[in-house]
């Protein structure tokens, strides 16, 4: 590690203020991604700021159809919500399964989305239920918000305050997890509801993407058999020691059918 | 008082480690310490033009940046192999230099280039970024078989070919001979993965000099701090043993990686004399995945002969094993006498010949890691064994059965070496046969494929020669070092006692175990016994912990001066109870007049010793002794574990569902103890032939497995529930019967598990089964299975 200013801000304004004007500023959040980073003095921040001292950034609403998830807020809360395992059971499940307890008990939403690991679970979620992301300046559908690898529609000094997600009628999350990292490997996340049928794929690709071959069987008869045949082409797809682009294409037909049927 | 002699003692050492109370080399602080960091090589295979070092050295807080130049100034020697090998044509193994800071090549990604010291570990690192290295990248070899290939890049120049030694075993001609009579020729070709050991605690070192009296002291993560300190004063350093100490508290892990004699802690510990300042170091992950010595790394090629029977007439066995880039400190009689002797399992098998070619590549050094050449015997054994079953469509159980070394048949002299002292394997095979539920198989199988999955059931029926070993055999094969086990049991003068032992306890729970011993011999509570282990300062020298050795040989020390001490008992206790020495029996803590009710406790035997007013004229007061224990042979645990899995043909994930493990460690101390050492073997076990496997990149030579994102560890939920049950035919020369359980789970593991994997898939695949791998066979079943 090497020496950096920390600094712990009380609003997003002044969070926002104090990353504007450090040379190489960065959000902390949860850590679990970034403090790795630097430990291994792969990331020299000039400046941490700390978004931990900032209130009612970790808080999960239920209203007007939405569920609305602060940026701050940890896995592990996620996960034991009662509000969110009412509304949408497959966004609690997705979260409890989230690394070991350590990191769900650190790691938060706005992080996990900030940094989009191509094998991250949440960016599943996030587009496949058509999720919207609010910042200190706008909104993002997440249709605009993946861009690629660790790549995102996030400006420079931009911060996540929190991730609204319309309650589907249906959805289901089914993970075939990195038998290292246990990240996920393949991830797909499948839901029926406000913004249609959809189909999401983390794991798989340099970041979450929409299966739309499957979006439309499913649209046309929402069952894991509509789903038969329906192929994935493995170009573009990652391809690591533990899995090739084959692979991973062949998972996501396995793992979409296991969502559907995980949705019921 | 109750029999502590196979009872399950909760460990006496758990509190501590539990609680976070362990003393691990990195709790522990010397005064004035600095702190050292490594630079290491970025490359594979690179020539250095230049090292520059000015600018790290004027960095903050830098005590000093030491080069190979500066080792090599001082005359500090290059690491050394302490066995030696000879191949077929009757030259020793090559064993090119190893220096502890690279001269002029470096040879592998994390090789040792330069070391940083500073006042905080930070300004090392920050200086440490300052060396510039100027390298000229060479081309890497990184595969065994592709080092040993003409043409290939060369490591050393006095290694040509890229090979350290071409060795055989056995008898040639017979093993000819035996093929041209078979039946059945069963032929298989495997790999057995390269692995990261993983300690839990990373290595870590600390070198400190006393100015006054001339001393140094090195704290190491070692298993062994006597054989430490004897290499490093006698080939190293060049200086008398007397001025070092070696000093290894709580250990956490080591699976053989912490038996070896690393650059770092002799970096550390000469530099703390010519800074005069204690010197620390501890290992980041990164480090122990690049620089800790690996183990396995075999390919083989298998035959087995087999007569119309299905008795074993032949087996030919030919190995290429990778060294690394060096020779680590027992690198060499790893995949030699460690291995091949082992090839004739648990079977009459009369004629067997092996060559073993070992390579030097450009990856980490390689050498011992838990069963060290054993697993890598039972894994060509069994699963040709088990191969054979098939293709002779005879049942695995029923063909092991045919060629098992009879209970009557010990001692039973192998054709590769060894001698078997004792054993029953047919008992084992037919306990765990019931344990596992043999008979009930085939509807679990039935039942599997009715819900789309695929399930195999697989055996290794292994054999280990473990209480390593006979000092004049081991001599005469090479090695450097007598393997014999040292103890001393000192009483307080109030009856409480303490017991000295060179073997070392790394989590395997000697202050439980040989505290058993010790209150059983003495008939005296577990409480009043405290183990010493780990400090050359304090205990006789020692061996230290491998091979399965600690209680065999150990625990055969500490017998060996209990038993003195209680003879010198009796004479006090004759002295006493007025009676002749021979009369005198102890039992249960007293000293008795035979067929009298005269006795004398041994606490009041113990007292007066020490307060000698009342004594026999002719003995020396005290009451302490010790012994020294050199076995008379390997001992051969053996036993049955039977695998069973259900695979998922659509992802190509398996599930280990069914675990069966019988083994025969002959006397036990402590069930719970070896319960606990059978459930972590196996766990390593299953992790070598599911999940883990060390990858370099073939073309650049960084290791792909460098961190827990990349290198899969088992976890809990990757296990069963493993049903265990042990037989025991006690091992007959030495005092305790025993004969060790650390490895067995290890060295059983891989090949059960492959064996019901390949049984479930109908095909062959190679260790470590990654669900890929798994996938694409089932994938293959599949299409097999509709074309017919
Ligand atoms: C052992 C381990 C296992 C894991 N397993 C999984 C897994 O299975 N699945 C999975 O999805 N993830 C996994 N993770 C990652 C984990 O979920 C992290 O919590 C997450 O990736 C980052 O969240 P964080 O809050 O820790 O962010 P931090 O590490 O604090 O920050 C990450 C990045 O996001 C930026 N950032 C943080 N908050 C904001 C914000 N509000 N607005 C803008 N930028 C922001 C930071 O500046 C930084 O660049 C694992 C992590 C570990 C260490």
């Amino acid at each position: 590690m090497y020496n950096f200013n920390y600094h712990r801000p009380s609003s997003v304004a002044d969070a926002a203020k104090l990353l504007s004007s450090a040379s190489e500023g960065k959000l902390l959040a949860g850590g679990q991604t970034l403090l790795p980073t630097i430990k291994q003095r792969l990331n020299k921040p000039s400046d941490l700021i700390d978004l931990g001292g900032i209130k009612d950034l970790n808080t999960v609403k239920v209203e007007g159809g939405k569920v609305v998830i602060g940026a701050l807020t940890r896995h592990a809360d996620v996960a034991g919500s009662d509000a969110v395992r009412k509304a949408i059971a497959a966004l609690a499940s997705l979260a409890g399964a989230i690394g070991d307890p350590a990191v769900r008990n650190r790691g938060t939403i706005g992080g996990s989305l900030a940094n989009s690991d191509p094998a991250a679970d949440y960016p599943a979620a996030v587009l496949g239920l058509g999720a919207t992301i609010h910042t200190n300046s706008r909104t993002i559908a997440a249709d605009d918000y993946f861009k690629g690898l660790f790549e995102t529609a996030l400006n420079p000094g931009e911060i996540i305050t929190a991730v609204s997600f319309p309650v589907p009628e249906k959805a289901g999350y089914a993970k075939f997890p990195n038998p290292a990292s246990r990240y996920a490997m393949v991830g797909v996340f499948v839901a029926k509801g406000p913004a249609g049928v959809r189909v999401a794929v983390t794991g798989a690709g340099a970041c979450a993407f929409r299966q739309k071959a499957m979006e439309a069987a499913l649209a046309k008869n929402w069952s894991a058999a509509a789903l038969d045949g329906i192929k994935t082409s493995a170009d573009e797809l990652n391809s690591d020691i533990h899995g090739s682009a084959e692979y991973r294409a062949h998972l996501i037909g396995v793992m979409a059918k296991r969502a559907v049927a995980a949705a019921g | 008082m109750a029999l502590q002699m196979g009872a399950s003692v909760r460990r006496v050492e758990d509190y501590r480690f539990i609680t976070g109370q362990g003393t691990y080399v990195d709790d522990i602080n010397r005064p004035g310490q600095s702190y050292a960091v490594f630079v290491r090589s970025p490359h594979a295979h690179a020539k250095i033009k230049s090292i520059d070092t000015s600018k790290a050295a004027k960095a903050p807080g830098v005590v000093a940046v030491f080069t190979g130049k500066d080792t090599a100034a001082d005359k500090v020697g290059g690491l050394i192999c302490g066995w030696v090998v000879k191949s077929k044509d009757g030259q020793p193994h090559k064993a090119p230099a190893h220096p502890v800071l690279a001269l002029d090549t470096v040879r592998y990604v994390g090789d040792h280039v330069a070391m940083v010291i500073a006042d905080t570990l930070g300004q090392a690192k920050d200086a440490a970024e300052l060396v510039e290295v100027d390298y000229d990248v060479l081309t890497p070899v990184i595969d065994p078989v592709a080092a040993v290939k003409a043409g290939a890049p060369l490591l050393h120049a006095d290694a040509p070919g890229n090979v350290c030694y071409d060795w055989e075993l056995g008898d040639k001609a017979a093993t000819e001979a035996a093929f041209k009579s078979a039946a059945h020729v069963v032929k298989l070709d495997l790999y057995n993965n390269r692995l990261i050991p993983n300690a839990m605690e990373p290595r870590a070192a600390i070198g400190e000099y006393d100015r006054a009296t001339d001393t140094l002291t090195c704290y190491s993560t070692s298993q062994n701090p006597h054989v430490l300190r004897l290499i490093l004063c006698a080939f190293i350093y060049g200086m008398p043993e007397h001025k070092l100490r070696v000093v290894a508290p709580d250990v956490g892990g080591g699976f053989g990686s912490k038996i070896f004699c690393y650059a770092e802690e002799t970096a550390c510990t000469w530099a703390a004399k010519k800074i005069n300042r204690a010197v620390k170091w501890t290992a980041e992950r990164s480090e122990s995945f690049m620089s800790d010595a690996h183990g396995r790394d075999h390919q083989t090629h298998a035959e087995l002969a087999v007569d119309k029977d299905g008795k074993f007439l032949g087996l030919r066995v030919s190995t290429v094993a990778n060294l690394g880039a060096y020779l680590s400190t027992f690198a060499t009689c790893v995949p030699s006498y460690l291995y091949a002797t082992l090839l004739a399992g648990q079977y009459t098998t009369p004629a067997i010949y092996a060559e073993v070619k070992t390579a030097f590549t450009n990856t980490a050094p390689v050498d011992a890691y838990r069963g060290a050449g054993r697993p890598e015997a039972t894994y060509v054994v069994e699963r040709i064994v088990e191969i054979a079953a098939r293709q002779l469509k005879m049942d695995p159980a029923e063909l092991r059965r045919r060629n098992f070394i009879a209970p009557g048949a010990f001692p039973y002299q192998t054709p590769v070496a060894l001698q078997y002292d004792s054993g029953n394997y047919n008992l084992a095979l037919s306990e765990a046969l019931k344990l596992a539920d043999y008979a009930g198989f085939q509807a679990r199988r039935a039942e599997s494929e009715r819900r789309g999955k695929l399930r195999g059931i697989g055996f290794a029926a292994y054999i280990e020669a473990c209480g390593i070993a006979p000092s004049a055999v081991v001599g005469s094969l090479g090695c450097g070092v007598g393997l014999w086990e040292s103890a001393q049991v000192r009483f307080n003068p109030t009856g409480s006692v303490l017991v000295y032992t060179g073997s070392h306890s790394h989590g395997q729970g000697h202050e439980t175990t040989f505290a058993q011993v010790v209150a059983d011999k003495f008939g005296i509570p577990i409480e009043n016994i405290e183990i010493v282990h780990g400090d050359t300062s304090k205990v006789p020298m020692g061996m230290g912990t491998y091979g399965s050795r600690s209680l065999a040989v150990g625990g055969s020390a500490i017998v060996r001066a209990c038993d003195k001490l209680i003879e010198k008992g009796k004479k006090i206790a004759a002295h006493l109870l007025e009676a002749s020495v021979q009369d005198i029996e102890f039992a249960e803590g007293n000293f008795k007049v035979a067929g009298t009710d005269k006795s004398v406790p041994i606490g009041q035997v113990v007292f007066t010793s020490y307060v000698p007013h009342n004594y026999p004229k002719d003995l020396e007061p005290g009451f302490e002794e010790s012994g020294f224990y050199d076995p008379l042979n390997f001992t051969y645990p053996a036993g049955t574990h039977i695998a069973e899995v259900e695979i998922d043909p659509d992802t190509g994930v398996i599930a280990v569902v069914n675990w069966a493990a019988v083994d025969d460690f002959g006397k036990i101390v402590n069930p719970m103890i070896v319960e606990g050492q059978v459930h972590g073997g196996i766990a390593q076990g299953i992790g070598q032939a599911l999940l883990e496997g060390a990858v370099y990149d073939k073309e650049s030579g960084q290791l792909l497995t460098g961190s827990f994102m990349d290198y899969t560890m088992p976890r809990a939920d990757d296990l069963p529930s493993f049903k265990v049950g042990t037989t025991e035919t006690p091992c007959p020369h030495n005092p305790l019967g025993v004969k060790g359980c650390g490895e067995a789970g290890a060295i059983a593991a891989p090949a059960a598990l492959m064996n019901a994997i390949t049984d479930a898939l109908g095909t062959e695949i190679d260790m470590p089964a990654t669900q890929e791998k798994v996938w694409r066979a089932a994938q293959n079943r599949r299409m097999r299975a509709a074309a017919e």
